[in-house]
Formats: structure tokens, C-alpha cells, sequence
């Protein structure tokens, strides 16, 4: 979700092979939204690590967060930074991409290739801004599924996805609970809190706050929402870390300077560092996708599609699932992996749920926390000698 | 090619008598279930649907590689969540001593399953009685091998108390097992006196 400061992100051995992809469906071929919609035609773009077996049995989704993308594991084509999730994902990683077929694709709404609001609307030749329709959680899915159909796969060993990509990971197994084999929800929920739905709201009304949004057509009138998309990210980002974290980090330590400068300017570390997350931010993702992609999440209930009862998503299902929490995430609190897992419970499902000890916030899914590493790892290891997958060469 | 099946080690004495209680095909909680030994057992040779409950990280660890379904929680808190009846057993081996509030773990763990199988060290047993009354200070024995300020065990109790709280939540005591200080076990009739004088550990399966 966020891109991290700790510098032990860096260099984990070499890359995997991957492969950059693209998928284009026609207006034969529309997606039909939740909203009422279709929206067609559409791409997804997508990136795959590692081979897939003659079985098709050993394929992984990877379903990114809010900001995140498909560069899950590869030098990000935009700003040259290693993939997101580099830590779990690769040769001789958790997720071992020698031994796993990973695809991870851009979700539908996002900016990075596949169709969301900065590309062009074929009705008018120009880009859709505010004319694309909203998007659900469930929208999103439904479009990795007509991906996976495409690629030729049935079955996937496992979903696995934090935050926003835990809650496409619950989707996938309410949706299309005979294609998924094993469901990894990491530091999610079953629904957006209304803490969670306020802080989005400060992050959209920033960027439409800022001038330069012109009603969501900035692209047709050359500008960019660069303050307000910013300022959402700041305001996002203390989010995702804990209190902890940033006093360590940070405590009240001044930014080049021995004493205030009684100015407005940046004094604090912390100030210096949330400015640059917001700089950084603006150069690679676009406002309108920020907007509809909180608003998906926004709107991300399953037990409403349920009766209003969780456990019925999940009636039925031979999914294994490993739910996972961290302590100090205060964004998605070990109560709602709870409610998760109390459902599925319920339902007599196959259920494991560990809460990691850490101090780093919501952000530990992406951050280098050992025990998170070698639980995965035996998950992994175990789902797939289950299906029979080789074991790695190496 | 179907996934290797995984060599057994030796089961414990007191588990491997606990598993003998289980009937096969049945559907299984273990709480306190440690790094998953009894239910990995208990699912190779008895097929039976094997859930955990574990409170550390390398006992939940060890469980999620051997592919079992396990839950991070504590007995005291995390019960509540599960639905009535949902099990055939409830398994508490060796942990009622060690949780806040042994009563409530028992009622609730006979709420969630039809018959619970219980497991715990016999503090009546002569050789701690003896140690209280000669030494004059908390025992520490085979069993009991922590010192009162370091132990996890806040709620001892003979297998005599144990019968009582049964009775008095009107469980039914369907077996009984007395594991004696050579290690040999037998069954009996509870309560039985001398029992609570010879068995180290005791093992009993109630229902309600």
C-alpha cells in the first residue's frame, strides 16, 4: 500500500523471470458491474512471474492494495523501485516464484494499464474522468476471473492479497469458491469501517478541494491535482502506520535544523517524510483513480450480499484459508480478522488465523516481519505438496 | 501424484490415550493443541476433522505446515466465538490448569462440543501431598516442574475437585483414566479416593 522508508526492502537476490501482459475484451466481451453498468470494451493489464505447470495446478493470484499495482516483484517501470511485495514473493521466497505461477493484474479502475478513469472513453474519444462508472470490490474480481479464463486457468492454488487485495482475496472465495483452492486474507476485513470510510472521505475531498482537479477533466485541461492527491496520500499513509512506529522512527527529531524555525516550513522529520510520500505519490498515480478505488473499498460489505449473515459467503466452501492480523494495525484491527474467521468458523470451513506480533501498523504486510515469512512459507509449502506441485529445484 | 503422507512420530502416552477415546470420522477441537501432534494423528489415522486452538507463534506455526486448520487464540477469551454444537469432542489436554477461569473454559467447551475430553495433573497425588506437608512448600515434582511464582498452572487441583466441578455442572463422567508415576494406565470409576491418591495425571471423558 505504501511505499516503505526502512531500506532492508533492497536487493533479496535476483529477480524472477516475469512477463509483462495485456488482455483486451471487446464489446462482445463487456464487464458487468455492480452498479448496473457494463463497461466495455476493457483491458487489464497484468504482469505473471514463473512457469505454469502442464497440471495448471500451481497458480498463484496476487491481489494488490489500494496503491498498489502489478509490479509485485519487479522493478516498477515508473519510478525504478523494487516490486511491492518483494519480500513474500520470488525465488526461494514464500511465495516461490520457481516453484508458483504468480499473476497479479492492475485492478479495473486503476492507472497503471488497466481501464480505469484516466483512459480514453470510446464514446466521446476522450478520457472518461467522472463518466467512469464506480466500481466495486466485486467488479474488480469479476475482471480477474475473465482474465484468468483467458490465461486457461480453472483453478488457483491460492488468493492471496493484503488489505484491499485481502478483500478481493474474500471476494474471490464468496464469488468463485470451486476456483480457489487455498484464500491468504492478510490485515483486511469483511467490510470498510465507518473510521475507514471517514478517512477516505478527507482523501477525496482534498483532491477535489484542489483547483487543478477541474472537476475531474484536469487531463483534457493539462494540469494535475498534484497538492490534493498529495495531501489524500499523507493523510492515508499515517494510517497505515502505527504510533510506535513513527515515534521510533521519527520521535520529534527536526529535519536539518538544530532549532524551529518559526516558520511554516517542514521542522519535523516526520512532516519532511509525509511530504515526500505525498510527492512521491503524485508522480505515479492518478487522482480519479484514487478516487474510485477508495470508494470501492468504501463500499466493500460481503455479508451484505449475504443476508446480512458472513458465514453465508462463505456456506459450503472447501477453501483452506489462513487469515492473518497484526497487532498494531489500527486501520484493520485483529477484531475484524476475527469476525472473518468467526463466519467462517461457522461454516464449519478450514480455517487458520494468526495474529504477528509487530509495532509497524497496518503497513507490517509489506514490511520484513520473520514470523509472518516462515508461517506463509509453511502454508504455502503445504497447500501446494497437497495438490502435488514439484518442489523448487533449487 | 498425491502428497506425501508425513511419518507419524511417537505420540505421547497420554495423547496417544486420549486419541483412543476418540471415535473415527468425528469432527475435532483441540485447545491448547501445541505444535498439532494429537490432531495430525488423529486426522492420518482416524480421519477425523481436525481443528486447533494455540496461543504461541511456533505451536501455530508447526500447525499451519503440517496443513492443519488452527486458530491463534487462549481458551479464556476465544471459545466465546465458536458456535454451539459444532463439534463431537472438545480436546483440553493438560491446559484447564493453566486458564483464568477453569469453570467457564469447561461449561463452554461442552457448549461447543458434545463430549470433551480432559486431561490434567493430579495435585492429590502422594507424592505432592507428602512434599507439602514435610517440606511445608509448594511442590514441585515430574509434573509440577516450575516453582509456584514461575509456573502457568494458577488453577491445580485434584482429580477429586476436578469430579466435583463435573458433577456440580452436571456433566456426565463417561470414562475415566488414571495415569500412574510408573506410566502405566487403567481405567476406573470416578470418583475414586485412592485414585486421587495414585494417579499423577487423570484423564476424563464428560459429556453433557
Amino acid at each position: 500500500m505504501a511505499e516503505i522508508a526502512d531500506s532492508d526492502i533492497e536487493g533479496q537476490g535476483p529477480l524472477p523471470p516475469w512477463h509483462m501482459g495485456e488482455v483486451s475484451f471487446g464489446p462482445d466481451r463487456p464487464l458487468s458491474l455492480d452498479s448496473g453498468g457494463l463497461l466495455a470494451p476493457f483491458t487489464i493489464a497484468y504482469n505473471t512471474y514463473g512457469t505454469l505447470d502442464a497440471r495448471r495446478r500451481n497458480a498463484v493470484l496476487i491481489c494488490h492494495a489500494l496503491s498498489g499495482d502489478q509490479h509485485v516483484a519487479n522493478r516498477h517501470p515508473l519510478t525504478g523501485r523494487p516490486g511491492w511485495w518483494e519480500l513474500m514473493v520470488g525465488p526461494g521466497k514464500p511465495i516461490d516464484t520457481e516453484r508458483f505461477f504468480v499473476i497479479c493484474a492492475n485492478v479495473i479502475g486503476g492507472c497503471l494499464g488497466s481501464t480505469g478513469p484516466k483512459e480514453e472513453n470510446p464514446a466521446t474519444g476522450r478520457p472518461y474522468g467522472l463518466d467512469f462508472p464506480l466500481i466495486t470490490i466485486r467488479d474488480m474480481v469479476r475482471a480477474q476471473a475473465m482474465l484468468l479464463d483467458h490465461l486457461g486457468i480453472e483453478e488457483l492454488m491460492c488468493v492471496a492479497g493484503g488489505s484491499m487485495g485481502g478483500m478481493q482475496v474474500l471476494q474471490w472465495a464468496a464469488s468463485y469458491p470451486a476456483r480457489v483452492y487455498a484464500a491468504l486474507p492478510i490485515a483486511t476485513a469483511a467490510k470498510h469501517s465507518a473510521q475507514n470510510i471517514a478517512f477516505h472521505e478527507v482523501g477525496r475531498q482534498a483532491i477535489m478541494a484542489d483547483p487543478d482537479w477541474r472537476g475531474g477533466a484536469y487531463l483534457l485541461e493539462n494540469t494535475r491535482p498534484r497538492k490534493g492527491l498529495a495531501v489524500a496520500r499523507m493523510a492515508a499513509h499515517i494510517t497505515y502506520l502505527s504510533e510506535a512506529a513513527l515515534q521510533r522512527k521519527f520521535g520529534r527529531n527536526l529535519q536539518n535544523r538544530a532549532a524551529f524555525s518559526f516558520e511554516f516550513k517542514p521542522d519535523f522529520q516526520v512532516e519532511s517524510y509525509l511530504h515526500h510520500q505525498g510527492q512521491t505519490f503524485v508522480e505515479r498515480f492518478d487522482a480519479n483513480s484514487y478516487l474510485y478505488i477508495t470508494r470501492a473499498m468504501d463500499y466493500f460489505d460481503l455479508a451484505a450480499d449475504y443476508d446480512g449473515l458472513l458465514a453465508n459467503a462463505f456456506k459450503g466452501s472447501r477453501t483452506r484459508f489462513c487469515v492473518v492480523s497484526f497487532t498494531s494495525d489500527w486501520l484493520f484491527p485483529t477484531t475484524e480478522s476475527k469476525r472473518i474467521v468467526h463466519a467462517l468458523n461457522a461454516t464449519g470451513a478450514n480455517v487458520s488465523f494468526v495474529e504477528f506480533d509487530s509495532d509497524k501498523g497496518h503497513d507490517a504486510f509489506l514490511l520484513h516481519e520473520p514470523e509472518m515469512f516462515e508461517t506463509l512459507r509453511g502454508f504455502m509449502n503445504r497447500i501446494a505438496s497437497e495438490r502435488g506441485v514439484r518442489e523448487s529445484a533449487r | 501424484m498425491n502428497a506425501p503422507t508425513p511419518a507419524l512420530p511417537d505420540l505421547r502416552p497420554d495423547l496417544a490415550r486420549i486419541a483412543v477415546m476418540v471415535a473415527p470420522g468425528t469432527r475435532v477441537l483441540d485447545v491448547g493443541c501445541g505444535d498439532g501432534a494429537l490432531l495430525a494423528f488423529l486426522k492420518a489415522t482416524k480421519d477425523v476433522d481436525a481443528r486447533g486452538l494455540e496461543l504461541s507463534q511456533e505451536g501455530v506455526n508447526a500447525c499451519v505446515s503440517r496443513g492443519l486448520s488452527v486458530i491463534q487464540g487462549d481458551a479464556d477469551s476465544d471459545l466465546a466465538d465458536y458456535p454451539s454444537g459444532i463439534f463431537d469432542y472438545v480436546i483440553l489436554s493438560q491446559t484447564i490448569q493453566a486458564t483464568r477461569k477453569p469453570s467457564r473454559v469447561l461449561k463452554e467447551i461442552l457448549r461447543i462440543g458434545r463430549r470433551a475430553i480432559v486431561s490434567f495433573p493430579n495435585f492429590g497425588f502422594w507424592k505432592v501431598r507428602l512434599q507439602l506437608l514435610l517440606s511445608g512448600r509448594m511442590p514441585v515434582t515430574g509434573q509440577l516442574t516450575q516453582s509456584w511464582h514461575e509456573t502457568n498452572n494458577i488453577h491445580l487441583c485434584t482429580l477429586a475437585d476436578f469430579v466435583d466441578l463435573a458433577l456440580s455442572l452436571e456433566l456426565k463422567i463417561e470414562e475415566a483414566v488414571a495415569i500412574h508415576d510408573s506410566g502405566r494406565m487403567h481405567g476406573f470409576k470416578a470418583p475414586d479416593a485412592l485414585e486421587n491418591l495414585f494417579a499423577t495425571n487423570a484423564i476424563l471423558l464428560l459429556s453433557r
